[in-house]
């Protein structure tokens, strides 16, 4: 999951302001999601990272298609 | 799909017929069941089994004449297993293990005339079905011919112990009966039905006779001319006494005695009584002899032991010819006719509930070798094409199955490739060369050549169009598309004077004869075998190599055919596959497979190419749940799935296959690129894998030298964010094309970053992070900007549409 650790590693390039982790929220096949993610609170960039995309995501995509 | 066409579909499929042992049994024992229980060593469950079907288990397994034998699979390669042998090891280690349960009792009464093994068969049954009999013998006890049997075969105390269970159930039995033709009017009138076993009936009974002088019946039901008189057994008066076919005459009888009670139809559904021919098709191919298991002391039978061993040599009969030959089949546990029914009901749940087939449905490569291999022509290809169009239809296709190979289509069809013109200088075309998006866009070069060479060798003038088939929408059932993109093929074939046209892709051959059969086409091979070979060809003469057939060739004999003719022109010997000609697989590309499921894909080519998996000889094989499944839970990736590598270069002849078969790291060339090498004495198998910008770009290339050629310029407009330049490592190129990233999509998030700075920094790297949504997919890269354009570290995506920090 893109966690405090990799909140960490990154900073919003626009404002230059730290990450924190927030609600984020998602939707894919008629289905709503809110997940805690790091994002720069101001400009609203959030982070989805590599582990999350192709991981937990990827796997809740495929249940949603078949679903 | 409609509940009849269910029907259909399922009767196609013959895995759940049963077994030649249990169709050859006139009581129907579940012989293979059974074996594989005493195979395992469980006497018990092997007892359950006999008991499912058997009266008196305890005398007819020591004593059934086991007909099974005689058309056990088994015996095709040596000898049958020894059913009747297990048998008997089995009830007398078992002894004692009956259990009966007396059910409530029904009013009618029923009097079974004559204790033989039919009448005690025929009491057994409506005992059990709750009814009142009464069993009458002249004798002074039940069995008749029972105790006739050597007692080291059937000991008197299973007898009488086996027989005893009539009184549990509350029969009432009245032995030393006169049973003359007076009594037996009595007993008429008294019962409400009556079973008269022909070993024990007197010549005075008031029933017709047959030519034997024996009571006539009718064969399928028992029924004498006589109402409510039912008769049967009696096989040692004209011929060898069988104990099981007087059980067969016995349940014959109960069943229509309570027909008869009940007023049901009597004949309804009885076609399979008694030995019956089965569908059941078990392949015996590679199936290692065994020499069936003598016992150390022959009047004794079997040992525990020498059973087990002798009912494991049981091959566990069964089809699963498809599942043998396709992962897609094996992957998902069953077989066609369990996978017909999960689709009918995947349509069915329409609102709420999960359609957990959707995956699945869109899997299936089509490829058709299921049909092939099929006893019964069962095609999953169509059935999982019908339900797509279907899922279309109801609006229920998830985007993601086919969204990457559609837009690639629709690049095929877009201003960067499509193109249809007369051969430069020339208004007419005899012939149109169509190479197909694929081939340029793996082997631009050697298209370009043989279009030259076409151009040279055939008069009339050769036109030339650029652009897909439509097989992608096609093989995504989406009818709209599929229509729409041959109408307007159709169109351009017109205008150019309806030339003859030549293919280089089997599948745009296949699909133009389908669904415009009025455009006369002919593969590039047929015609190069009638021009001849150009005189520069690549340095593969003396070579050795396995056809690599396209799926879709299957049933294209002339192709196929041609393609060897022309590849013995090169000089090169082919070994053949065993999986060739009529019965190749698919690489993974056909029926959109790929897209629908990459991890299927993925693992349908690398078993094709790894010389692990190199053809295992054939296993005893059962059916799902038991050896299969242990081999699974064992992690061995197909327990069915067998595949047959060779070492020699594969020569394909699809621009899929070559493509996806060198990917996975088979050396491959496709045959245009020998016909026509792009570099002279080059090694066209060691090419490797191409990516699918790449692809992109290659079919960019041929258009515009064909354009430049035709004294016209290309297609002008280049949007800003493809002037962006990005390097990248190959493994980094590899790893963002498997995941369906195209450099174009890259460029765009780059674009986008840059013009508005919304990127994340990492505070280590200095890398930048960033993201853009394009339709329905959101694309991450990695990057740094450098001096000339941007080094791109990484790339992933997802599905999964951001909305926003909440709140």
């Amino acid at each position: 999951m893109s966690g405090p650790e990799e909140a960490k590693e990154w900073s919003c390039a626009a404002c230059g302001g730290a990450l924190e982790i927030v609600k984020v929220g998602f939707t894919y096949m008629k289905g709503n999601f809110e997940v805690d993610l790091p994002a720069c609170r101001g400009c609203g960039l959030v982070l989805v990272s590599e582990e999350l995309a192709t991981g937990k995501m990827a796997d809740a995509e495929r249940i949603l298609e078949d679903k | 799909m409609e509940q009849d066409k269910l029907r259909e579909w399922e009767n196609k499929c013959i895995q759940e017929e049963p077994p030649e042992c249990t169709a050859a049994c006139p009581i129907h024992v579940d012989a293979r069941l059974f074996a594989k229980e005493m195979g395992r060593g469980d006497f018990e469950a092997a007892y359950k089994v006999l008991a499912r079907n058997m009266p008196f288990p305890g005398i007819l397994g020591r004593i059934c004449d086991h007909p099974c034998e005689l058309r056990c699979k088994r015996g095709e390669v040596e000898a049958p297993i020894a059913i009747g042998l297990l048998e008997r090891r089995c009830v007398e280690s078992a002894a004692g293990k009956l259990r009966m349960q007396l059910l409530p009792r029904r009013e009618q009464k029923i009097a079974v005339v004559g204790a033989g093994f039919a009448g005690l068969t025929t009491a057994w049954d409506l005992l059990k079905k709750g009814f009142q009999v009464t069993v009458f013998d002249r004798s002074e006890r039940l069995g008749r011919s029972l105790w006739d049997i050597p007692e080291s075969l059937l000991p008197r105390e299973v007898i009488r112990e086996e027989l005893s269970v009539l009184e549990t159930l509350k029969a009432e039995i009245r032995l030393g009966e006169s049973l003359d033709g007076a009594g037996f009017e009595e007993i008429c009138r008294e019962f409400d039905a009556i079973f008269v076993d022909r070993e024990v009936a007197g010549p005075d009974f008031a029933l017709g006779v047959d030519g034997n002088g024996e009571i006539a019946v009718d064969a399928a039901t028992g029924a004498t001319g006589r109402e409510g008189v039912y008769a049967g057994g009696g096989t040692g008066r004209c011929g060898a006494w069988s104990p099981v076919t007087e059980a067969l005459h016995g349940r014959k009888g109960a069943l229509s005695i309570e027909r008869f009670i009940q007023k049901a139809q009597m004949g309804a559904g009885r076609e399979n009584e008694g030995p019956f021919a089965t569908r059941l098709f078990t392949n015996i191919a590679g199936i290692d002899p065994l020499p069936r298991v003598v016992p150390g002391d022959a009047g004794a039978g079997y040992t525990d032991d020498e059973a087990r061993e002798e009912a494991s040599r049981c091959i566990q009969c069964e089809c699963m010819e498809c599942v043998k030959v396709c992962l897609f089949l094996e992957r998902y546990e069953g077989y066609p006719k369990k996978y017909a029914r999960q689709v009918f009901n995947n349509e069915r749940v329409i609102f709420g509930a999960a359609h957990t087939k959707n995956q699945f449905v869109n899997s299936c490569s089509g490829c058709g070798l299921c049909e092939t291999v099929c006893p019964n022509d069962f095609h999953m290809g169509d059935l999982c094409h019908e339900a797509r169009r279907t899922m279309n239809e109801q609006r229920l296709m998830p985007a993601s199955f086919h969204e990457f190979a559609l837009k690639d289509m629709a690049h095929s069809g877009g201003e960067r490739f499509a193109l249809c013109r007369h051969e430069p200088g020339k208004n007419e075309s005899a012939w149109l060369y169509f190479p197909s998006c694929q081939l340029c866009a793996t082997s631009p070069a050697e298209v370009l050549s043989s279009y030259r060479y076409l151009k040279e060798r055939l008069s009339g003038g050769v036109g030339v169009m650029l652009g897909c088939c439509g097989a992608p929408a096609y093989w995504a059932g989406r009818d709209d598309l599929f229509r729409e993109t041959i109408g307007s093929l159709r169109l351009e074939w017109e205008r150019l004077g309806r030339p003859r046209v030549i293919t280089a892709c089997a599948t745009c051959r296949s699909l133009f004869m389908e669904h415009l059969p009025e455009m006369e086409s002919v593969s590039i091979w047929k015609v190069l075998e009638e021009t001849g070979l150009p005189r520069s060809t690549c340095g593969s003469s003396g070579a050795t190599v396995a056809v690599a057939d396209p799926c879709i060739t299957r049933h294209d004999r002339e192709t196929r055919e041609s393609v060897r003719r022309i590849a013995g022109m090169l000089g090169i010997t082919i070994d053949e596959l065993s999986l060739s000609g009529e019965k190749p697989e698919c690489c993974g590309f056909g029926g959109l497979m790929y897209n629908a499921n990459p991890k299927l894909a993925a693992d349908v080519i690398s078993h094709r190419v790894q010389a692990s998996q190199t053809a295992v000889p054939a296993k005893p094989f059962s059916p799902p749940g038991g050896w299969y499944r242990t081999r699974r839970q064992e992690g061995t990736d197909t327990a069915y799935y067998r595949t047959e590598v060779k070492e020699h270069d594969y020569l394909a002849y699809c621009a899929m296959c070559r493509d996806n078969l060198a990917a996975a790291g088979k050396r491959a060339s496709h045959l245009i690129e020998l016909i026509f090498p792009a570099v002279e004495g080059g090694d066209p198998a060691g090419r490797g894998w191409i990516s699918w910008s790449e692809r992109r770009a290659n079919r960019g290339r041929v258009r515009d030298v064909i354009l430049r050629e035709l004294g016209e310029k290309g297609a002008g407009n280049v949007a800003e964010h493809e002037n962006i330049t990005l390097s990248m490592t190959d493994d980094v190129r590899r790893r963002v094309d498997e995941r369906r990233i195209l450099e174009d999509d890259i460029k765009k998030v780059i674009h986008h970053a840059e013009r508005n700075g919304k990127r994340l920094k990492n505070v280590q790297t200095g890398q930048y992070r960033a993201f853009h949504q394009q339709e329905n997919v959101t694309f991450w890269v990695d990057y740094t900007p450098e001096a000339n354009g941007f080094t791109v570290h990484n790339a992933y995506c997802h599905r999964m549409k951001i909305v926003g920090v909440m709140g």
